[in-house]
């Protein structure tokens, strides 16, 4: 196997994004293998050894969430997850234009492997002509066979509708999005129980990434063992890197789990534009904590194990890079103003939360505020730390809290250009 | 006016097939797209309307229409140009791209242009974060993508616009 590419292969193959040419290159043998061939508890099984993990963010075990699923009610169903809406990650839309259906075939063999006979893609709504496009391969797929009733001469059958959302973050937290799915507003759930038990429809549901989805036919087709030899023991497989921020060539960049920020940022990144020096990373988009770009980060493997080693986590791998024209306090105004505007409002402290955060940042990164509100601002933040039901909270405060604690100079000097102007004590806040 | 019913039976009819018969109100969303297609919002009309398609109340249907940012109770430009400036695209120059793109049209953030053809939004992160300066333009057709843009780029789709609304007056 020398591609160069296991999921972003048409940068490889031409017009894969055509079924005949996506079938020339082995597309859809694994589905084929999967439905004659193997038992759903084998497909399940191949996908556990693959040591495959949830590629949104979260990082589950993706064979071991299949396993979860509630046999003694039905019917089953799977969901795409392709709310794709974390700021710096645009990799799931690259795979859903450029190779369609590997991600297609990967979301049938899930389908297969918890015995789902639908399964629905969740598409934000910006992805409104992409959603066209899928509609189209759908139609396609069923006139050809490989979706529709009694596939290959079995008794499994398999529908796949798109259902696109409407603008909204939260909707890619997996009980939001099921939320939204039933026509409700996109808020999460209560959590036990988890979809595999209580999902769509309050059925036993899967839901998964596309990335992780587009990972499957490949690990069906060619094995565990195979799969294993990319990435390291913990963290297996590819990863699609979304790069973006100061950089002279953002894009997405497909590599072994276990690569270096060094090498993503300056080998196939290109460095700093502009003879800048790079200060900051953020690894998992806005959701991220502030890394120092020192050299020890820069040698760290992005896996699952190693970036926390550096005071992060590698999420959806979505890599944003700050240069040292870069203020952190302007840098967590803007992530703030993002997670206030998408708070779903359900729990207080993540609504009240990033609201008041916002206020507070606002007034540090214009000059206006004393260090007694980067206090205040550390103050709030912690308070919203695990009190609330999803992690949109959690993650509007990484940020915050590790500029603050690893970028203290950047605060200290917006606070003096405050006594510099000499301008009024702000009254006490709250 | 007419109903959603007598616009589009077909289109409704094959929302509605998506989902089990016993789950319509997961048909809401489509339905309030659909709604927005002709006027670019969605009318008190159109929201009994979905309530009664779905079998919810016409507040579920209006709580969602609140809820979900690609979705209006007010009639705005007949384009929206929505631009990104969150985090990646603001270190890419989004936010200076907006600011020349309003005083090019010679409107601030959130207005609409004299002749009603667009108004222009800044809005969350689009998954665009390496082709930015980009935006989206919303109408009642869908949703279109423009990425890599400049102030220049930008005015020459807003003329293309109008020159397109100009040939449907004429015809």
């Amino acid at each position: 196997m020398d591609a160069k590419y296991l999921l972003l292969r048409h940068r490889e193959i031409p017009d894969i994004n055509r079924l005949e040419v996506y079938r020339q290159h082995g597309g859809y043998q694994a589905f084929h293998k999967a439905v004659t061939a193997m038992t759903p508890a084998e497909v399940t099984a191949v996908v556990k050894a693959s040591g495959l993990r949830g590629r949104g963010g979260a990082g589950f075990p993706t064979g071991l969430k299949w396993s979860f699923i509630d046999a003694h009610k039905w019917p089953h169903y799977v969901v795409a997850n392709a709310d794709e809406s974390e700021p710096g990650t645009f990799k799931d839309r690259e795979i859903m234009e450029g190779n369609p259906y590997q991600f297609l075939e990967g979301v049938a063999i899930a389908a297969y492997a918890i015995q789902a006979n639908a399964a629905y893609i969740y598409l934000r709504g910006e992805f409104w002509q992409l959603a066209g496009q899928l509609d189209q391969r759908i139609a396609e797929l069923e006139a050809t066979g490989l979706l529709g009733d009694q596939l290959f001469g079995t008794d499994y059958s398999l529908r796949m509708y798109t259902h696109l959302g409407a603008g909204a973050y939260i909707c890619g937290e997996e009980t939001a999005l099921l939320e939204s799915m039933e026509g409700k507003l996109g808020q999460p759930r209560l959590r036990p129980p988890f979809p595999p038990s209580f999902g769509l429809y309050g059925k036993p549901t899967v839901v998964n990434n596309v990335e992780t989805l587009a990972n499957v036919p490949l690990i069906v087709e060619r094995g565990a063992d195979w799969y294993r030899t990319f990435g390291t023991e913990k963290s297996t497989g590819v990863k699609i890197f979304s790069l973006s921020g100061c950089v002279n060539k953002p894009g997405n960049y497909e590599l072994p789990l276990g690569a270096t920020f060094r090498e993503l940022i300056f080998e196939h990144g290109g460095g700093i534009p502009g003879g800048r020096e790079i200060k900051a990373i953020m690894p998992a988009g806005a959701s991220s904590s502030l890394i120092v770009a020192n050299q020890e980060a820069l040698d760290t493997p992005m896996d699952y194990e190693s970036v926390p080693n550096v005071g992060a986590a590698l999420g959806s791998a979505s890599v944003i890079v700050i240069d040292d024209s870069v203020s952190v306090p302007w840098l967590i105004r803007k992530t703030i103003h993002f997670f206030k505007h998408e708070s779903c409002g359900k729990c207080t402290p993540c609504r009240e939360g990033t609201y008041w955060m916002m206020h507070l940042t606002e007034r540090i990164d214009s000059g206006q505020a004393g260090w007694e509100d980067v206090e205040l601002l550390r103050e709030v933040a912690s308070q919203v730390r695990g009190k609330c039901l999803c992690a949109l909270g959690e993650f509007s405060i990484e940020a915050v809290l590790s500029g603050i604690e690893r970028f203290q100079s950047d605060f200290e000097a917006r606070v003096q250009s405050k006594q510099i102007e000499g301008e009024p004590e702000p009254q006490a806040a709250g | 006016m007419s109903t959603l019913a007598e616009n589009y039976p077909g289109e409704i009819k094959s929302i509605l097939a998506k989902y089990p018969p016993d789950q319509k109100r997961s048909a809401v969303m489509a339905l309030i797209y659909l709604a927005q297609r002709e006027g670019g919002y969605v009318t008190k009309q159109a929201l009994r309307e979905i309530a009664e398609i779905c079998e919810i109340s016409t507040t579920d249907v209006a709580s969602l229409v609140g809820f979900y940012s690609l979705y209006y109770d007010q009639p705005g430009g007949k384009y929206r140009l929505q631009v990104c400036t969150d985090l990646p695209c603001a270190l890419r120059g989004a936010e200076q791209f907006l600011e020349n793109l309003c005083e090019n049209l010679g409107i601030k953030v959130g207005e609409t242009t004299a002749d009603g053809l667009l108004t222009v939004e800044h809005v969350m992160c689009l998954a665009a974060c390496d082709k930015a300066p980009m935006f989206q333009v919303q109408s009642g057709e869908g949703l279109a993508y423009y990425e890599n843009q400049t102030a220049e780029s930008a005015l020459e789709l807003v003329g293309r616009l109008r020159r397109r609304e100009a040939g449907k007056d004429g015809r």
